[in-house]
């Protein structure tokens, strides 16, 4: 019944994009609003029908349904409910119904809140939007269906991937990175549809602020989330390897990232227009491209957990889009030209650009490393792979001239900066990151990195913090306002200023996290009996017993350590080692103790199975807490930015050197 | 824009695609091993008949080591005939075939050596010593070591007849 429930939606789903596509088209060429108006109904039908798709699977999956070859794959009668839920995402012919519903929940909500105020560019919009849906219902539809069903049907399914079950960060970490590769889509049909029409000045760019932003959002929380979800369940003690599929989550990110900065030149200064285009195109296709790398498995990585049909498929949507959006652009070259021209190159347009190349050339150092390792293979026939001293030895310094440009871009002029200009807003920066990084040099940090890496955060923190003090201060003298009035209308008269800088301040969070952690790391892996201790940094970890028990679906070995502070007793810590049935490798659960200052992290590496001794990692990292903090600041700063103005007209007035932006009028 | 440039614009697309195609065609798994052609590691095993093993009393001998476990399904039970097939031809000419069962409970490993009716030498590796040693990424890997200790070959995934007799005939 789901079965036949399902394929019916998803076919008339894809019967209704393939519908779309064809009355918007003919309603363009033939100026017939009505064609147009029942391709938006399309959109709303393909949402609907998706939802329901989505429901039914759920349906299947609470209620295992194991005629259904997907429940049966990834859902058991033992595997608790919450993950039985979030299997929808467990494989993937889940993650492309998923993906399908992301996209026609947000198709829906661009086309009622764009059609009125985009009367031109909507119709374009919903046709690439359109075709981009059809192309994921075609894989829903048949190589990759969510509901094919299998006989005879086995009595108890083989349970979703431990690794995805083992973490409730498994909720958020795959459907954010697919809302963020989602989410460009739209900018992309903007961009699109801005070509197709020849309306490519300021509008679509404007109008896709918005929509970027969000895509970006969610990109970062995806990032950040995965990277903690490594953290927590891979036992490595790391959180980021530069694996294939990770790298292919950074690609968009380090694009989009480029993209949101640009715009804003384009905005104020009409130039680089064709450059916006061709980011939007190529965030877009390295969208694609991450799916693609996570599901055709052509290289070795973590995530590749299923080699299938839908691989060749991906390549050739990726080769069309690039196709036909390169040469739209190349087509609309001409009417793509800048309107003016860099005035100096102490600008915050010329840093736009430099932050511009340094996160292009970000992006190509990590396309080039994770496509090496093919690429050596098909022109010399040598098998090589690439690793983290590759990318660290390319990307620091690149990461560092951004972070520089990221404090000092927001509080330079546009057009030209005086000296004098630059002498006060700097000078007060640049001797607290002075001081600060001096201090980091008394208490033992060595080397040009990391002591840069600290001075640049450091520096933007304080450049972000003065501007908010200014501003506060400045209203406070204006208006006589309390303290957190000034903060909270100053922020919300310039969210996107204000918006953009809280970010600046979480990347410099960030920043630090991974300097410290990285750096100075202490790790020991010691074999050890009842009661014996190792000792690490400030840690005494005693190791006490080991215990075992089954669980329904699992069966669990720990290990109960206690841990001292100069014999004081801090925490017990209980890492352990979970035997799930179906699988091959036992899936080991970290426990981390987790502060501000510094985590200490055990790992239980193997254990004698008559509890007589236990191998245990241990690691120090310090200031990993910052990481996800300022992972969280960055995203509290995407949403200020994007949260919409109440007050339109007030907000012109009030965002001063932003008056230009004018949402909704266009 | 000129239109040369244009066309290269576009044209540059192509390989990149091209790259991605081929990548179906390899196996991003099978990496090399950089210990081919070194002395193996040496190693010292109990055998789950309460028999020791180690590479040094193997001196002289070619040896199939093989990594497996009982919860590798579908790659070692494939291979598992294959290896016991190997081990009765090639005994009488000094072949030494062993099994090293890695990360297993007992009652399985030796469930599965009941199964297949194994009758070369098996022994478990508890603290992954061996496994590490040999820088195995997964179940099944074989390393085929010649009779002057060093690695001659290694294989990546069920064995098939072909390649392992190829491969010990090379030895021999």
């Amino acid at each position: 019944m789901i079965a036949t429930l399902g394929r019916f939606s998803v076919w008339l789903a894809l019967a209704l994009a393939v519908y779309g596509i064809c009355v918007s088209v003919l309603g363009i060429r033939r100026h017939r609003p009505a064609l147009i108006e029942s391709a938006e109904g399309a959109v709303f039908s393909i949402f609907g029908l998706s939802t329901f798709a989505v429901l039914l699977m759920e349906a299947g999956l609470v209620g295992h349904d194991f005629s259904l070859e997907y429940v049966a794959r990834n859902a058991s009668l033992d595997t608790p409910l919450f993950y039985t839920i979030i299997a929808l995402w467990g494989a993937l012919e889940g993650s492309i119904l998923l993906w399908i519903w992301l996209l026609a929940l947000m198709g829906t909500l661009v086309v009622m809140i764009e059609r009125k105020r985009q009367r031109e560019l909507m119709p374009y919009v919903t046709t690439v939007l359109l075709c981009i849906s059809a192309f994921f219902l075609f894989l829903a539809a048949f190589p990759a269906s969510p509901f094919t069903t299998i006989s005879p049907v086995p009595p108890d399914g083989r349970g979703p991937n431990p690794l995805l079950q083992n973490h409730p960060l498994m909720a958020v970490h795959p459907p954010g990175l697919y809302a963020g590769y989602v989410g460009w889509s739209i900018p992309y049909a903007f961009g699109m549809a801005a070509l197709m029409t020849g309306r490519l000045g300021e509008t679509w760019i404007r109008t896709v602020r918005r929509w970027s932003l969000a895509a970006w959002g969610f990109l970062t929380i995806g990032i950040i989330v995965g990277g903690r979800w490594s953290y927590e369940v891979l036992g490595w003690g790391g959180y980021w390897a530069w694996d294939p599929v990770e790298n292919a989550s950074l690609l968009p990110w380090l694009t989009g990232t480029a993209f949101l900065h640009t715009i804003m030149i384009q905005e104020r200064r009409k130039m680089l227009k064709f450059w916006n285009v061709a980011l939007v195109i190529i965030t877009f296709a390295l969208t694609i491209f991450g799916t693609f790398l996570t599901r055709s498995g052509i290289l070795s990585s973590v995530h590749a957990f299923s080699d299938s049909a839908v691989g060749p498929l991906f390549l050739i949507f990726i080769g069309l889009t690039l196709f036909v959006s390169f040469s739209l652009l190349v087509y609309r070259s001409d009417k793509l030209q800048a309107e003016s021209e860099l005035d100096s190159l102490v600008s915050r347009e010329s840093a736009f650009l430099v932050n511009n190349l340094l996160l292009l050339g970000f992006a190509f150092a990590v396309l080039l490393g994770t496509l090496f390792p093919l690429l050596s293979e098909a022109v010399r026939g040598v098998k090589v792979s690439v690793g983290e001293p590759f990318f660290n030895t390319v990307n620091v310094p690149i990461g560092l001239g951004l972070l520089f440009l990221m404090a000092i871009g927001p509080l330079i002029a546009w057009r030209h900066a005086s000296l004098e200009s630059l002498r006060r807003t700097f000078a007060g920066p640049l001797y607290l990151a002075v001081v600060g990084t001096g201090m980091c040099w008394f208490f033992g940090v060595r080397g040009l990195y990391p002591l840069l890496a600290f001075a640049l955060s450091l520096f933007t923190a304080v450049t972000v913090f003065q501007e908010f003090i200014r501003g506060v201060r400045a209203r406070r003298r204006n208006t006589g306002e309390g303290y957190l009035t000034a903060l909270s209308r100053l922020t919300s008269r310039g969210r996107r200023r204000y918006g953009g800088l809280i970010v600046h301040l979480g990347v410099a969070f960030l920043v630090i996290g991974i300097t410290a952690s990285s750096v100075f790391k202490l790790e020991q892996e010691v074999t050890l009996k009842p009661g014996e201790s190792l000792q690490l940094g400030r840690y005494q970890v005693r190791f006490d017993e080991l215990s075992a028990w089954q669980e329904p679906h699992r069966f669990v070995v720990q290990g109960n350590f206690t841990i001292f502070n100069a014999n004081q007793k801090v925490a017990e810590m209980r890492p352990a080692k979970r035997f799930y049935p179906a699988e091959q490798q036992p899936i080991g659960t970290v426990d981390v103790r987790s502060t501000m200052r510094e985590d200490l992290y055990l790992v239980l590496s193997s254990f004698a199975k008559d509890g007589t001794s236990a191998t245990v990692k241990a690691l120090v990292r310090p200031l990993v807490m910052w990481i996800w903090v300022g992972g969280w600041v960055m995203i509290l700063g995407s949403l200020i930015a994007i949260w919409p103005d109440r007050r339109r007209v007030a907000v012109t007035e009030a965002a001063g050197e932003y008056a230009v932006w004018q949402p909704g009028r266009s | 824009m000129a239109t040369w440039k244009k066309l290269s614009l576009l044209l540059s697309i192509i390989p990149l695609l091209l790259l991605l195609a081929y990548g179906f065609k390899t196996n991003p798994r099978e990496v090399p091993s950089p210990l081919v052609g070194r002395p193996a590691p040496p190693f010292a095993l109990t055998m789950f008949d309460g028999n020791s093993n180690s590479l040094e009393q193997l001196r002289g001998k070619p040896v199939v080591l093989n990594f497996w476990a009982s919860w590798c399904f579908p790659a070692c039970y494939e291979e598992a005939p294959h290896l016991e097939a190997a081990w009765q031809t090639y005994r009488d000419q000094g072949l030494m075939v062993i099994g090293v069962d890695i990360q297993d409970r007992d009652a399985d490993a030796k469930a599965f050596i009941e199964r297949f009716k194994l009758s070369f030498p098996n022994g478990p590796d508890p603290q992954g010593k061996i496994t590490i040693d040999y820088g195995v990424y997964g179940v099944p890997e074989t390393f085929f070591i010649r009779k002057d200790g060093t690695i001659h070959y290694k294989h990546v995934g069920a064995l098939n007849e072909k390649v392992l007799k190829a491969k010990i005939e090379e030895m021999l």
